[in-house]
């Protein structure tokens, strides 16, 4: 399968070098090598400009509310477990306006893998602190520099007990393409924290900036080491890039019993009869 | 012989009230009488003063009175709550010495309710004490009783239920030998309403015979009840019921399930269902059908958490911004809601709208004996769903005459499903032409609603045209039924569906009234302003009632005195 088999009709509506770019090329790469058609992946997203990702790519797709992505990727997981989901969203979604639907769904873990294009900035609002700003930042909002501490994704889907947690890098695509492969071959809640440069809004953490920050993860790390992995997530200075966490952990199509069942899709509607349930308000 | 009585059985939470009313309500039903049963309970697990009070009656019953003929008090603070209650002639039982009250009133009546539950084993089972008591005074044998009490611990088993069992006979042996009135005996004949049910239980199961097999909601009182019925059958069904993060997750959740090609559903009351706001608008916006309850409290904000109202009428009709089409569905019966469920989901799917059913804490929670209805008039029917063979290309936001296009459901054909809650064209995808704009705005609502209007469920119309003519939707159904049983001259409509609003029905049913009154259990009479806006009459006034507590028959029939002879 070539990864113009996910091309989309749909005119991209990005700026010209944004970091989407390279997440979407990864994506279709990844989704190549997975070899699903393109009837069997449902992607899923928010608001924002990550969350536009769907729209140019050739699958089942669903673009949500802002902060919404999780939920319906969840439900629709469970409602047709047949499908491959996988959520496009980016920092504001996921971790700003979405927070409490990305603590509650890792503790879920039903299968699907989330992306999330982490520029940190709000880019279709124009240029305001997003939850992984960096203190000092300024914007048109925070005029004086940002001064909350930023949200950490990888450390809090640590501690949640995330079984598979990566940070990918926009510019680094076939490094990004095997952590995408990766998410979606873990069963299970999959992270994939990826930074991304915005070049219109976020002068701060540009492609140079990032350049001499970020290196990839090595075969010295165990990334079965929950603790070794909470280590690698807390570096600042440096940004390692890779899979930092993988486990097994039961997923929800496991503990709910959904795997013992049909897809809920196919399932009859008519005919269902209750009257041996009456019994019980007799 | 009395033709009806009502029982308050009072108490602190906590002393099984619920289930002396519950096994009280089951001992009529079976005895061959008809019953309706209120719940009244504080928002707490321990403590304060809870009630529930039983209308029992030869003939059907479908509201509560005001005052109970027996009250039964389970502690000291029971006694002043429930005094003011009792019907001239009534009965309050009371354990005087346990509750060291040495001054009875007037009708008080002092039993050893505490010493024949120790006798039993405990305090705990005052409760079947209470029943056994009432079994004697009001039926005169104790099988029955026995009955009610064995199916109520029946899952207990063992002790629990040997024990209940045992007080139950001490509170019957000691009424028939030292209570010697034969004032509260009541009569029976055999009928075939076997099942008791409240309306949350009851729209549940509507929901599970509809096909049901994803039900995701935040508990939040009182709606929760649909989710415990819900659950307790998900095994058996192939349901899988999940406790949202909060109802903003719930409401995306079942539509992404909806989406994906289940029929999913969500509930909430008061402000969950505020929270649920933006989701109904994206159900819209998407096309995706979304069956939601809204079981009304009184509000604003946390309000009264168990207690009721019929506040959110207005709400519900607008939630949610931008405009679109939507159904409301104001079942007034636990038949309703069984049936209001099952319509639900089919119109959801035929139209792919969000359809709302609008319930509140009297109906959900008060039980009755009912008989199901038949269901065979409304077969599930999921609209236009591309079949396994679709071709790719298929435009899901398609114009057609009727504003509904046909969906896939993702994976099973080549044609790819798709949801945008940007403004899109027929392919799904964000556009900005004010063209487009205009042309999808007419399909999901004007030409959604004309389909939607051509199939409201009509309005329960009795006597047409009375001199007085009451006006109410959901719960109100029961006390106008029988307030207006009760008084000559008088009729009433009920809306078992709100929205669209059947406005020549109710124009065709009002005419030559002489006067119009609407019912609510709310402030300001939301009922009156949507019959104005929408059918241009003005109704002459309203009965409204905002306390929390629903309408009793006798309330309702001295308003209607109130408002004097209808002249115009």
């Amino acid at each position: 399968m070539e990864p113009r088999t996910f091309d989309s009709a749909d005119p991209v509506a990005w700026c010209p070098g944004c970091g989407n770019f390279g997440i979407q090329a990864a994506l279709k790469a990844a989704l190549a090598a997975l070899g699903k058609k393109p009837r069997e992946l449902l992607l899923v997203s928010g608001i924002g400009q990550a969350a536009k990702m769907p729209h140019y790519i050739k699958a089942n797709f669903f673009n949500g509310l802002h902060g919404r992505a999780l939920p319906a990727a969840a439900a629709a997981k469970i409602a047709n477990r047949a499908l491959t989901v996988i959520v496009t969203t980016g920092d504001g979604d996921c971790y700003g306006e979405g927070g409490n639907h990305f603590i509650h769904n890792i503790r879920r873990n039903v299968d699907m893998t989330v992306i999330v294009h982490d520029n940190q900035i709000y880019g279709l609002t124009r240029g305001q602190a997003s939850p992984t700003s960096e203190p000092g930042m300024k914007t048109k909002i925070q005029p004086g520099g940002v001064i909350l501490a930023p949200f950490p994704p990888l450390e809090t889907a640590l501690a949640l007990g995330c079984g598979f947690v990566a940070r990918g890098y926009a510019a680094e695509k076939e490094h990004l393409t095997e952590l995408i492969l990766a998410g979606i071959r873990h069963k299970g809640f999959s992270l994939i924290d990826v930074l991304q440069p915005c070049v219109s809004f976020n002068k701060l953490n540009t492609y140079n900036w990032y350049a001499g920050r970020v290196y990839k993860v090595g075969p010295e790390h165990d990334a079965a080491d929950r603790a070794a992995a909470m280590t690698l997530a807390a570096l600042r200075e440096r940004l390692p890039i890779g899979v930092v966490y993988s486990g097994a952990k039961p997923s929800y199509e496991e503990l709910s019993g959904l795997d013992g069942l049909p897809p809920l899709a196919d399932a009859q509607v008519s005919g269902i009869d209750i009257a041996p349930v009456l019994t019980d308000f007799q | 012989m009395k033709n009806e009585i009502s029982v308050r059985i009072t108490g602190e939470a906590g002393q099984g009230i619920i289930s002396a009313g519950m096994m009280l309500a089951r001992l009529y039903k079976d005895s061959g009488r008809h019953v309706f049963a209120i719940q009244d309970y504080m928002s707490r697990i321990r403590g304060g003063n809870n009630f529930i009070q039983v209308r029992a009656a030869v003939s059907p019953v479908a509201a509560p009175v005001e005052r109970a003929d027996i009250i039964v008090a389970l502690d000291r603070e029971a006694v002043d709550a429930g005094k003011a209650a009792l019907a001239p002639g009534g009965v309050l039982l009371l354990d005087a010495d346990k509750f060291g009250v040495k001054d009875l009133g007037n009708g008080w009546l002092n039993a050893p309710v505490y010493a024949l539950a120790q006798e039993a084993g405990g305090p705990i089972y005052a409760n079947s004490v209470a029943l056994g008591i009432l079994a004697a005074l009001t039926c005169g044998n104790f099988d029955d009783a026995a009955k009610a009490v064995a199916r109520e611990f029946a899952a207990k088993g063992g002790e629990a239920a040997a024990a209940n069992a045992q007080a139950a006979r001490k509170g019957y042996e000691y009424a028939s030998q030292n209570i010697k009135t034969a004032a509260f005996r009541l009569a029976a004949a055999p009928h075939a309403r076997r099942l008791l049910l409240a309306g949350n239980e009851a729209l549940a199961l509507g929901a599970i015979s509809a096909g049901c097999k994803f039900y995701t909601a935040y508990p939040m009182s009182p709606s929760t009840g649909i989710m415990n019925t819900v659950a307790d059958y998900a095994a058996r069904y192939g349901i899988i019921v999940e406790q949202a993060e909060d109802e903003i997750a719930a409401v995306n959740m079942a539509a992404g399930a909806s989406f994906a090609g289940v029929r999913a559903m969500t509930a909430s009351s008061g402000g969950g269902f505020a929270l649920m706001c933006e989701g109904l608008s994206l159900a819209a916006m998407t096309e995706i059908p979304l069956v939601i309850a809204l079981v009304m409290r009184p509000g604003p904000a946390t309000g009264f958490p168990t207690r009721t109202a019929q506040e959110d009428l207005e709400f519900a009709l607008h939630a949610g911004h931008g405009e679109f089409a939507r159904a409301v569905y104001t079942p007034g019966s636990p038949e309703e809601c069984f049936l209001a469920a099952r319509r639900a989901f089919n119109t959801a799917e035929r139209f792919q709208v969000p359809a709302l059913i609008l319930s509140d804490q009297y109906l959900a929670e008060s039980f009755t004996n009912t008989a199901l209805p038949d269901t065979a008039g409304e077969p599930p029917d999921r609209g236009l769903i591309l079949d396994n063979g679709a071709a790719p290309g298929t435009r899901r936001y398609e114009y057609s005459a009727d504003g509904v296009s046909p969906r896939a459901i993702p994976g099973r054909s080549e044609a790819l499903a798709v949801a945008d809650s940007d403004e899109h064209g027929p392919e799904g995808h964000i556009t900005e032409l004010a063209e487009t704009r205009i042309k999808m705005t007419e399909k999901r609502l004007k030409l959604k609603l004309a389909g939607l209007a051509k199939e409201i469920l009509p309005p329960t119309v009795i006597n047409p045209g009375a001199g007085t003519m009451l006006c109410g939707f959901g719960s109100t159904l029961g006390v106008m039924r029988e307030a207006c049983a009760a008084a000559n001259g008088t009729g009433f409509i009920h809306y078992p569906q709100i929205w669209p609003f059947p406005a020549a029905a109710t124009l065709a049913a009002l005419k030559g009234a002489g006067r119009v009154l609407t019912v609510e259990n709310n402030a300001t009479g939301q009922l009156a302003r949507l019959l104005l806006r929408e059918t241009g009459f003005k109704p002459h006034g309203s009965v409204l009632k905002y306390d929390g507590r629903p309408f009793a028959l006798d309330e309702v029939a001295a308003a209607l005195a109130g408002f004097g002879a209808p002249g115009r």
